[in-house]
């Protein structure tokens, strides 16, 4: 069976603005991924945890609420700790660009603000995720 | 398979019509658009909503019965207007939203608004207050003052209205899932002030339907949620005749995506949910329809927005009347407070946000709104700089004062256009309101998911409309140029957060443990019975309890709400 | 996990190892309309399991949209109180349009979730059609899920649904409608042949965590009848389903790609548009390809 794109799309933080993060995975699904959902109000801790358990290609964070320099690397870092520093983080936001720059710096990938189209994230996501659910192999079932 | 292929078409139609494009002096480069978009000058013949427009009206297009339709400006169905003079008379409450950081800064920014020309005050709230989190709890970290001023306790609203004579302004607070415990504290800082709670005029938006439908802020399931809503309601019919107890909301829902018709449609079936549950536990509803307010959004189609404020007080007029056999003319009353869309304003090239802005409020006046706020043109980004919100003030200024627009009432009236319009978007909402009566109600329809499928569909809907190029952005996918989205952000201290911890901590410390113990034990039992929950929150606060412990009392009590994952 | 739901090479050796590494875990699947609140019960099933100090393993279902070969696994959102918790492991897996291995696929996840340490594992899937009968065969206990507004739970039963409950779950039954549902799932059991195991029906409020102790009663009630010795017959039966439906699986990948059968169906498929042969004609001849192993490979 062909291998799918699995993307963990996940709003972070406190506040309920979902059109974004709604929009974008559901874009997503018409472009053949798989797209696991996790919903509102989730904190750095569930996501990661999902994006273990899911076996993600791809997390991809909506914060609109300004706390993207708190909740972004705090993410990385715990990703980092359960062994999925390989998996791509992306995500988008209003995140103005020196931020957008020191989140790349620490390991974050492309970030997207307003207007963006969704092909765009799309297109970006089918590059830079990696080998993902295929290149990490045995660990996924029996280890975790 | 299917995406790509549609992007394919609009970029092949995007090529051909560049040269429409140069014609309008957009730069060549921009056909792509900004992001990849294509760009197409080929017209949608539709509102903004997806309404079909015809080319040409005429008398054919006004079904018989106009005169009955509309009515007198102050009379039913209040088509017209709710006054016979409008705004010859009265203006709208100019009345922007401001709200950031500390409970001290924003009593600064009040001042000063005051002192501009402003005439009531309006508050926003940080996420931990939204939610009903103290300062100090887990999920705050790194959110206290970002979006909005920060409240723990009664003391931190007694600094952010130190120096306001409560009974000479009127306050609106935009606080949702909470609502029950600002209102308390509200009415507590007044008790201070030695001013009555029948002497306070303002608004709690309160209204936690639109919540589970858009906004996403809650602490409890819809039930126990729309039953303290309702606690409020009846108390406020009670002890606080100024008081709009509750803004029954279409601003957030048209945000979320949703069109115009849901906007009116679900904002509406809200407002017959709250009336049913009130009338459900006796009250009579001319006790309490007059205080309920209502708040939508104005968008960019100008037709539009105008026809959706007047089918709005037509369709609630009727509602009250022979459905809910309302008596009393000023519940058969659509009184509105609006506010332009923040989901208009773009990122890039953020001074044409002040035409948006000017229109939309234009077609909130002639739709006639009591009450408008007018967004600053940076507010997509980050919380209005000062100038940006003076900008945004004088807009309205320069409408009321300057256009003439406030001299004649309803000048709309008998457009072939505006009122077919009108009737229009009257069916079709009260289309989707019987599919909801269908369902069992607005509570019911909301537990299935039914109005967030629907908003979440027209919300993707739109963005594909906008990455074919088939809608056009202004400086998004049209007329953009390669500029640098800079973001002025409005730098909130992290000092804020330390030092709002700190504060809560201390109140926690300083207050009479027994009193308070006290107070939280009889809201608890409060919470257990069906009893009016509203004086037992009012003790609470007074006795120095935190928002964060209010709501936790409701959290143990009702449970917490997960929301059906719908696309 | 990856692994096993896209059938790479690596998948039998790992499902090998993981198989009898433990003791399986008893499999619980839930099933029901769309709209019933099956996430809301396996979240609250899981929190009670975890509550008496039991791994759980969650495998949530949902549909391929058979456009676009994606799809939204939205499970997650309803279980977030368990999204922190390291004993649960929660694994949203989508259709992907095999109907026939679905249920292949499902059990191979639930083995994971066993090789992985789970004491109980909780299967969720859409409940519309085929699936619901795949379910039924990766899990030891079937729970179907109706609800009184459901309207369409008559027809539910009608389709099959009767046929794979081990236990029926009345949920929202605190609203109207509640009794007549319960009395109608009633009359449908009662035109049964009898059996060594009538299902219980139980009544929820998944919402307001009412009945959960009741269902997971219901639950252990069945898991030991399947111990005893009126069940093995019919866990004997359900191994057989499951190693004939791996049989088919693989002879006719093998199939497939050894004989190049997708060349193959591909003209059959323009000689049936052509109208030279009915559909009929051109799937035996197929067959009869196939079954021959490939001896009559001339072209």
């Amino acid at each position: 069976m062909a291998r799918k794109i699995r993307v963990l799309v996940a709003k972070a933080g406190l506040d309920g603005h979902d059109r974004g993060a709604k929009v974008v995975a559901s874009a997503m699904r018409d472009a053949g991924f798989e797209v696991i959902y996790t919903g509102l109000h989730q904190t750095p801790e569930m996501i990661v945890q999902a994006a273990v358990q899911e076996d993600v290609d791809a997390v991809a964070l909506s914060i609109l609420s300004g706390a993207h320099m708190t909740l972004f690397p705090r993410v990385l870092e715990l990703m980092r700790e359960k062994g999925i520093g390989d998996v791509l983080l992306t995500g988008g936001g209003i995140i103005p660009k020196a931020d957008m720059t020191a989140l790349r710096q620490m390991g974050v990938g492309e970030l997207f603000g307003p207007g963006t189209s969704t092909t765009a994230i799309i297109e970006y996501i089918r590059g830079a995720a990696p080998g993902g659910a295929a290149s990490r192999s045995a660990k996924a079932g029996s280890a975790r | 398979m299917a995406n790509a292929a549609r992007t394919e078409t609009a970029t092949e139609r995007a090529k051909r019509e560049t040269s429409d494009a140069e014609t309008a002096e957009a730069p060549p480069a921009l056909s792509g658009g900004e992001n990849g978009a294509p760009a197409s000058p080929t017209p949608l013949f539709e509102t903004l909503s997806g309404i079909p427009v015809k080319p040409l009206y005429g008398p054919v297009d006004v079904k018989p019965g106009l005169e009955e339709r509309l009515g007198e400006p102050g009379k039913f169905p209040f088509t017209r207007g709710l006054h016979p003079e409008m705004y010859r008379k009265r203006l709208w409450t100019m009345r922007q939203f401001a709200g950031f950081g500390s409970a001290e800064h924003t009593n600064q920014r009040f001042h000063y608004l005051l002192a501009q020309g402003m005439t009531g005050l309006s508050t926003a709230f940080d996420m931990p207050t939204l939610m009903g989190y103290d300062a100090d709890h887990a999920m705050a970290f790194g959110e206290v003052g970002r979006e909005g001023v920060a409240i723990s306790s009664l003391e931190d609203m007694e600094i952010l209205f130190r120096g306001i004579p409560l009974d000479q302004v009127t306050t609106s607070m935009t606080i949702n899932a909470p609502a029950v415990v600002l209102l308390a504290m509200y009415v507590a800082v007044a008790e201070k002030q030695g001013i009555g709670a029948e002497k306070l005029g303002g608004t709690v938006q309160a209204d936690m339907l639109k919540e589970f439908i858009a906004q996403k802020e809650w602490i409890c399931p819809p039930r126990p949620s729309v039953k303290i809503c309702v606690d409020m309601i009846e108390w406020c019919a009670k002890h606080m005749p100024k008081w709009n107890s509750i803004s029954i909301s279409g601003y957030h829902i048209r945000e979320a995506g949703a069109t115009a018709v849901q906007e009116l449609a679900f904002t509406i079936a809200d407002g017959i949910g709250y009336v049913e549950e009130c009338v459900k536990r006796g009250m009579d509803v001319d006790e309490f329809a007059p205080r309920l307010s209502f708040f939508w959004d104005v968008h960019n189609d100008f037709f539009e927005e105008i026809a959706k404020f007047r089918a709005g007080r037509r369709i609630w007029a009727k509602l009250m009347r022979d459905r809910f056999g309302a008596k009393n003319p000023r519940s058969w009353q659509l009184r509105t407070h609006a506010q332009t869309a923040g989901v208009s304003l773009t990122a890039q090239q953020p001074l044409n946000n002040v035409a948006r802005v000017a229109i939309q409020a234009l077609a909130a006046v002639l739709g006639g709104t009591q009450s408008l706020h007018t967004n600053s043109m940076d507010e997509t980004l980050a919380l209005p700089t000062e100038e940006a919100a003076t900008v945004a003030l004088r807009t309205q200024q320069i409408i009321a004062h300057e256009t003439g627009v406030t001299n004649v009432v309803d000048p709309f009236a008998g457009s072939y256009f505006v009122e077919s319009l009108t009737d229009r978007m009257e069916e079709e909402a009260m289309s989707y309101i019987r599919r909801i009566d269908e369902m069992g109600g607005i509570i019911q329809a909301v537990e299935r998911g039914f109005p967030q499928k629907e908003i979440a569909d027209s919300a993707y809907r739109f963005q594909m409309q906008v990455e074919e190029g088939r809608r056009t952005i202004v400086g998004v996918n049209r007329f953009g140029g390669e500029e640098e989205i800079s973001i002025p952000v409005l730098k909130i201290d992290p000092e804020i957060e330390r030092r709002q911890i700190e504060r809560v901590r201390a109140v926690r410390a300083r207050r009479d443990a027994a009193r308070w113990e006290q107070a939280m034990k009889d809201l608890r039992d409060a919470c257990r019975s069906d009893k009016n929950l509203v004086p037992y929150v009012l003790d609470a606060v007074r006795a120095y309890a935190t928002l964060g412990e209010i709501s936790d009392v409701f959290r143990e009590a009702y449970g917490v709400y997960r929301e059906p994952a719908v696309f | 996990m990856s692994l096993v739901e896209n059938g790479a090479p690596e998948a039998e050796a790992l499902l090998e190892r993981v198989y009898g590494a433990r003791p399986a875990a008893p499999r619980v699947g839930v099933t029901g309309p769309p709209g019933a609140g099956k996430s809301t019960l396996v979240a609250e099933l899981a929190l009670l399991l975890r509550r008496r100090g039991k791994r759980v393993g969650v495998v949530a279902v949902d549909p391929t949209s058979p456009y676009t070969g994606g799809a939204i696994l939205g499970d997650r959102v309803r279980m977030s109180e368990l999204s922190t918790d390291p004993e649960v492991f929660i694994r949203s897996m989508a259709t992907r349009g095999s109907l026939g291995g679905l249920a292949a696929r499902t059990e191979e996840l639930a083995e994971l979730l066993s090789g992985w340490g789970s004491d109980i594992t909780l299967i969720e899937t859409v409940g519309v059609g085929q699936s619901e009968l795949d379910v039924a065969q990766a899990a030891d206990t079937t729970l179907v899920v109706l609800t009184p507004e459901s309207g369409d739970a008559i027809q539910s039963l009608k389709a099959g649904l009767m046929e794979i409950a081990d236990v029926f779950v009345v949920n929202k039954s605190d609203h109207a409608g509640a009794d007549q549902l319960a009395a109608a799932i009633r009359s449908a059991l009662a035109l049964r042949p009898k059996a060594p195991w009538m299902p219980p029906i139980v009544r929820t409020v998944a919402t307001e965590r009412r009945g959960i102790e009741e269902l997971h009663e219901a639950i252990e009630a069945h898991r030991a009848h399947l111990a005893g010795p009126k069940a093995q017959g019919g866990r004997r039966e359900k191994i057989r389903a499951r190693l004939k439906n791996a049989i088919r699986e693989r002879l006719l990948e093998a199939a497939w790609e050894r004989q190049g059968l997708g060349a193959l169906l591909d003209r059959a498929a323009d000689q049936v548009l052509g109208g030279t042969v009915s559909p009929y004609r051109a799937a035996r001849d197929l067959i009869e390809r196939i079954t021959d192993h490939g001896e009559r490979s001339k072209n």
